[in-house]
Parts: structure tokens; sequence; C-alpha cells
């Protein structure tokens, strides 16, 4: 139960709001740095307690009832006793029984998208990206329109590119003039599965770009020199320099990319439409059931998919070793950190 | 003379390149502009440019029918408020982040940025049955909390980041001059942090503003839908005809915002996204 992992970490933290900081903390406390006195522990459990409340609120509380709720059946006629009953029955596990009975055509079916959506756009977006970056990255003259010019597509709402997209790919729409075929992109069949990753990589290739391009201006201009002197090629140079630089900075970029990719909806729920075959996602199919008021599937659904995005971030972290919080001195962010001070004093006196 | 013309071909290479990204970016945006700008009758036209430039698709879009203003308004209420909130509640909470020692710190950090990569469905599932329960169905709160859910751990992140980058010896000054920590905070930091929370500000509520799954199950009367719901169930003169030019008006409308925002602070913005490298 992944479910779990969680919850006791934040109680802990929560429970600690109230009682005075522990005597094996205290004793911990001389290798910390001397700021860390017992009144700081009491002021960063003040400031932090609201963020988690609220947290546990609306994350945490959520996912315990899609857990008790994917245990209950739909209202309706009770079997044993004939009435109609106002309660919902407990039907134990049946619902993923059914998931994986029943239903299992339709949900293998989800979970394929799922993932063959993730891997593609993800992809492409990481190859597409780094290009863009290695381009910005040489460009001197205009990187501020480039730059301003990049960030349109992430400011455009997802459901409005959905939109925009499905004009595109109109029947009659330009895209089907450009290539001089007359594809349907937005009916049942493979070539909604291309719309749609055309669509999402347009939308968040650049992003990454954006990212790798600020890993890449950390890298002194001094290892290409030294590089260069040694009689490296522009291609190995990229391959053994440019790439393991920006690795960590690509990894968090592509972890997050993919978190975001596992749980699409609005794109294909609006260029293609719900309960098509061809593009349903998991969060198309639990929002689905949950719009049809079976909220028991409908969180069942929920549940497999939480399960299933963790166990990708959790691969991620363990065999990527991507850094997210880049608090102990590694990674991406410290680098970053040690670059930015100028910059921000700069903007801070100014 | 050789590596002159090979550097002029590079440069050249170099900056077609640089076009070539640009246009991609650009050319959907820009296609979603000019369609929106075609009278209904030419709106299969492929020319560049609208041939008689016509708002026939804009004053659509304003049919009270329609009830896109209304739409508009819901949005900003929702996303301003979460927004707020989520500002209010991160500022205080990355402070402690960056700049407190305490135990679990970095877990703590860990669990608020992993419930930004939370599949937002599996929290949408529980919470329609719960609000259909107590009737919060098309009410602001029903899209504002889950809506915390994502906003919160976003300007949380940013925000930490931003309060790392600021040097410690402000506060420490501060306090050499007789400041408590949380006057500090209050007059030194507050107030220096103020470009970094802008920055949080305006890249959470483009995330709020771009919201789509929990708006379109929390709401089913229209003058509750959100911005981007409404435009996605428009509907044209017949049911059979998607009303593609006043989708591409609408849609129009509802990005220029964020263009100008992203225009205006681009600098800024980037400096936020990569330092988070949040979404």
């Amino acid at each position: 139960m992944a479910k779990t992992e969680i919850p006791p970490e934040a109680v802990a933290a929560d429970g600690r709001t109230g009682p005075p900081p522990a005597p094996a903390q205290r004793a911990r406390r001389p290798r910390r740095r001397t700021r860390a006195t017992a009144g700081s522990a009491r002021m960063a459990a003040l400031l932090v307690s609201p963020t988690l409340l609220v947290l546990s609120i609306v994350v945490l509380y959520p996912t315990l009832m899609a857990l008790n709720e994917s245990l209950y059946g739909p209202k309706g006629l009770d079997p044993k006793t004939g009435f109609i009953s106002s309660s919902e029955p407990f039907v134990g596990l049946k619902n993923y029984a059914d998931i994986f009975g029943a239903a299992a055509d339709r949900f293998w079916n989800a979970f394929w998208n799922t993932t063959f959506f993730a891997v593609v756009t993800v992809g492409l977006e990481t190859v597409i990206g780094v290009a863009m970056a290695l381009i910005m990255h040489r460009a001197f003259r205009g990187r501020a329109l480039v730059r301003a010019g990049i960030l349109v597509p992430w400011a455009v709402p997802t459901a409005i590119s959905g939109l925009l997209w499905r004009w595109i790919f109109n029947s009659d729409g330009i895209a089907n003039a450009l290539i001089g075929r007359q594809i349907l992109w937005t009916t049942e069949g493979f070539h909604a599965k291309v719309a749609v990753i055309v669509a999402e990589v347009w939308k968040t290739a650049p992003f990454i770009g954006l990212l790798v391009l600020a890993g890449l201006q950390v890298i002194p201009k001094e290892v290409y020199e030294a590089a260069r002197i040694d009689g490296s090629g522009a291609l190995r140079q990229f391959w053994h320099i440019t790439l393991p630089l920006v690795k960590p900075a690509l990894l968090v970029a592509m972890l997050f990319r993919c978190m975001d990719a596992l749980r699409m909806f609005d794109l294909p729920y609006i260029l293609i439409g719900a309960q098509k075959n061809s593009v349903e996602t998991l969060s198309m199919l639990a929002q689905n059931e949950a719009s049809n008021v079976r909220f028991g599937p409908a969180s069942a659904y929920a549940v497999l998919l939480f399960l299933y995005v963790f166990l990708v971030a959790l691969a991620f972290v363990r065999l990527l070793g991507a850094d997210l919080v880049a608090d102990g001195g590694r990674g991406a962010q410290n680098s970053r950190r040690r670059r930015m001070p100028l910059a921000r004093r700069t903007e801070v006196t100014a | 003379m050789t590596t002159t013309i090979t550097a002029r071909w590079r440069t050249g290479l170099l900056y077609a390149g640089v076009v070539a990204v640009v246009a991609y970016c650009l050319a959907p945006f820009y296609w979603m502009l000019v369609s929106s700008l075609r009278r209904t009758s030419d709106i299969f036209d492929t020319s560049l440019l609208p041939a008689p430039v016509s708002f026939e698709n804009y004053r659509a879009v304003f049919d009270p029918a329609q009830g896109f203003a209304r739409a508009l308004l819901n949005s900003l209420v929702v996303a301003g408020i979460t927004t707020a909130l989520a500002l209010l509640l991160a500022t205080f909470t990355a402070y402690a982040m960056a700049r407190l020692e305490f135990r679990f710190k970095r877990l703590i950090l860990t669990l608020i940025i992993a419930t930004s990569m939370f599949p937002v469905v599996s929290i949408v599932v529980p919470l329609l049955k719960l609000f259909t329960d107590i009737g919060w169905i098309n009410t602001y709160q029903s899209m504002i909390v889950p809506s915390m859910s994502f906003a919160l751990p976003l300007a949380v992140w940013n925000l930490t980041t931003f309060f790392r980058q600021m040097p410690d010896e402000l506060e420490h000054a501060a306090m050499v001059d007789g400041c408590t920590r949380g006057q500090a905070f209050r007059k030194v930091i507050i107030p220096l942090a103020a470009p970094g929370i802008f920055t949080t500000a305006i890249i959470t509520f483009i995330a709020a503003w771009n919201e789509f799954l929990i708006a379109l199950s929390m709401t089913n009367r229209p003058n509750m839908q959100t911005a981007p719901v409404a435009i996605s169930k428009f509907t044209g003169a017949t049911t059979y005809e998607t009303p593609f030019g006043s989708q591409m008006a609408a849609g129009v409308l509802v990005t220029i915002p964020l263009v100008v925002m992203v225009l205006l602070f681009q600098r800024r913005i980037v400096a936020g996204l990569t330092a988070g490298a949040a979404k």
C-alpha cells in the first residue's frame, strides 16, 4: 500500500507542532548550524503547519476517502431485501476485481494509452527541448524575443490549446491543407494519438528547452575551451560535457513532465472527445466514471492511477537519481544557487 | 577568407534555427489569432492574413446567450482567490524552509513537492462525491479548495528558491539592530522578496487560470463555469456546426492576458520557472 507511505510523515510532522523538541533532537543540534535553536524549531512548526494542514485536507483526506470509497458499490436495489437502499453497499475488492475482470479491456487500453503518451511525448519533448536550448544558447541577439516567444505555448491554457489543435486538425483545416491529404484526425484511430502527441509536444517542449537553457548557462566556457584544445569535436563535446552537466536539470524537468503526462486529461478530452478508445487515458476513465455517479469504480481507477504515478516517480528518483529538493548541496539547484545570488542581489537593490 | 565564409554560414544557420524555434512556438498561436479575425463565411480560408478583418467572432463571443463574460469573471474569482490563499500560506512555509533549521525539513519539503505531481483526478473523484453530499456543486469554493492541491506546492517551491537566494546577512543585520526574527521577516525580508513573491503569484495564477478538470467536474450550471470550460462547450447556430470562429476568438481573449503578462515579466518568470523547475 503506497498510500500509507505518506500519511505517517505528514502526521509526524503535524504532531511536532505542539510539544517542545525531543531530547534526541537537542543532542543533534550542536552538529548543525548554531542558528538552530529551540525557538526556531517552534517558529518553523508555526510557519509550516498551516500549509501541512491545508494539504492534508485537500490531498491526504481525499486520497484516503478514495481508498475507502473504492470498496463500496453503487446505490440501488439491494439484492437481499429487494428494497432500494439509500446507502452504498460495501463490496470489498469487487470494484478492483471488475477492473481486472469485466472492464479489463477498457482499463488496459487506458493504461497503455497513458503509458504510450507519457513515453512518446516526454521522449520527443526532451529531444526537441534540448535542440531548442542548444540553438538559443548560441544565439546572442534577440534572446529576449526568443525567450518571450518560447513562453507563449506554456502560457496558453491546455484546454484552449486543445481547441486550437482541433481547429488545426479539422478535416478542412490547415494541417490537411499543408500535407495535401484528407485525414480525419479527430476520429478514432492511430492518427488521433498522433494529433494528441503533436499538440502536447508543442505546448511543453519549449518548457523543457527553457529549463535546459538555464542548465547550459551555468557551464563555464573554460570547459569547452579545454575540450577544444584536446581536439574533441562538437558531437563529442555535446555527449561528454554538455549532456552530463545538464543532466540533473534535465532529469528533474523530465520527471515533472512525465508525472504531468501520466495524468493527461484536458488535451485528449477536448481535442478528440470523451470515451474515445484511441486516446482515453486513466484520468479520463476515472473522471468519466465519476461524472456518471459511479463513484466506487471511479475511486478504484483513481487509486490505481495514483499507485502507478507513485511507482514511476519512485523509479525516477531511485534509478535515475533525480534530485528534487537539492537542499543537501548537490544537484542542479545548488549550482544555480551559486550563480543566482548576484543576479538576485542586483534585482533586490535596484 | 574561407574561414569567414564558413563562419558566416554558421551564423546564418544558427539564426535560421532561431527563426525555426520561434516559428514553431508562435505559428499555432498565430493561426488562432488569424482564424478569430475571419468572417464565418471564410473561416476555412488558408491565407496567412484575414482578407477582410472582421470582429464578427468577437461579437458572437460576447453574445449574452453564451454567458462568456460571466465565465471570465468566474475564472478571475477562482484563480484570484486560489492564488491569494496559496501565496499567503506559502510565504510563511517557504521562509521556514529556506531559513530555519528543523527536523524533517527535507522530508517535509519533498512531501510538499510530491503533492504537486499528484494526479488531480485522484482527489477530484472523492471530492466530487463529498461536495455533492454537502451541496457544494456549482460553488466557487468547490473549485478553489481542490485547486489548492497544486497551487500551494507550486507556490511553496518557487518561494523557497527565492528566499534561499536572498543573502542571510540581511536578517542578521536586522537582528543585530534589535529586530526579532518575526520583525526581520516582516520588515526586511518581505519587502525585499516582493519581486519573488510577485513572480510566484504570476506562475500560480497562470496554473490556476488554466485549470480544466476540476472546473469541469465541479460545475454543471453554465453560469458557474470557468472560461476554459465555457469555451469548450460553446455551441454554434446549429448543433452539427462547431463554432470554430468564436472558439478561437474566445481562446485569444483567455490567452491574451497571460501572453501580455509573460511578455512583460518574461525575465522574472523564466527565473522563477527554472529555479523551481516546476510546472
